[in-house]
């Protein structure tokens, strides 16, 4: 638990997390707007780096460096979701 | 302490890319200016981050992680991206009013996909004597 922000570590981890949510959920409205299918597939893809953001704010705040681990298998998992939908819009077989 | 203000500051400017991908990604007019948003500033972002993680930590296992997540985010997201693009080029998803110029113009061969340097009236001309060539060889079989 934190209990006193107090270093300024803490302090930009808390300013960069606010900074994510509202992109976010700039993200998301666009997500949903969406007028065509690979505007959605673009906000997916960027919602996954904002989560890669997140969780590395986390880590600078709770000192927990076990959550780094997540991030491989994030970027990666992203990086085959996006290459499996825009393979699937062009040939539309996967 | 003076590591702890770099990374603070690393953070925090890694972070507020992130955000103007965000803001991009909702205020600009056209899936392919969207797509230069999202990519570009998101990985940028998330490299910041990361270097700021390997300036604050110090240890020898979060550098190798860190410096493989960055090299696999900067090698990937053009290739996601360029995919996407080529996807959506082909989707003939519509471009925005205000584009000067577009070079993909008629250059698609929109039955094979295959991009071509000379414009598509040269390609499917050839396109059409191979079927017709093809539709010979049948005959003759």
């Amino acid at each position: 638990m934190i209990t006193k922000i107090t270093t300024p570590v803490e302090v930009a981890a808390i300013i960069s997390l606010l900074l994510i949510f509202m992109a976010l959920v700039l993200t998301f409205i666009r997500m949903i707007l969406g007028p065509s299918l690979p505007d959605k597939i673009v906000a997916l893809d960027l919602i996954a780096m904002l989560v890669v953001g997140i969780i590395i704010s986390y880590v600078a705040l709770s000192k927990q460096i076990v959550y780094l681990n997540a991030i491989v298998l994030l970027a990666l998992i992203a990086f085959l979701g996006t290459v499996a939908f825009a393979r699937y819009l062009e040939k539309r077989i996967l | 302490m003076i590591i702890e203000w770099i990374t603070a500051v690393l953070l925090v400017l890694g972070a507020f890319f992130m955000f103007l991908a965000g803001l991009g990604i909702l205020r600009f007019p056209d899936v392919f200016t969207r797509m230069h948003a999202a990519t570009k500033a998101s990985s940028f972002g998330a490299g910041l981050m990361l270097i700021a993680t390997i300036a604050y930590f110090q240890q020898f296992f979060i550098l190798i992680e860190s410096l493989l997540v960055i090299i696999f985010i900067f090698f990937t997201a053009p290739v996601a991206s360029h995919m996407l693009g080529r996807a959506a080029y082909l989707l003939r998803v519509p471009i925005w009013s205000g584009t000067i110029i577009d070079q993909l113009q008629e250059k698609y061969n929109l039955h094979t996909h295959q991009l071509a340097s000379e414009k598509k009236t040269i390609n499917m001309e050839i396109s059409a004597k191979d079927l017709k060539v093809k539709i010979i060889k049948k005959q003759k079989k």
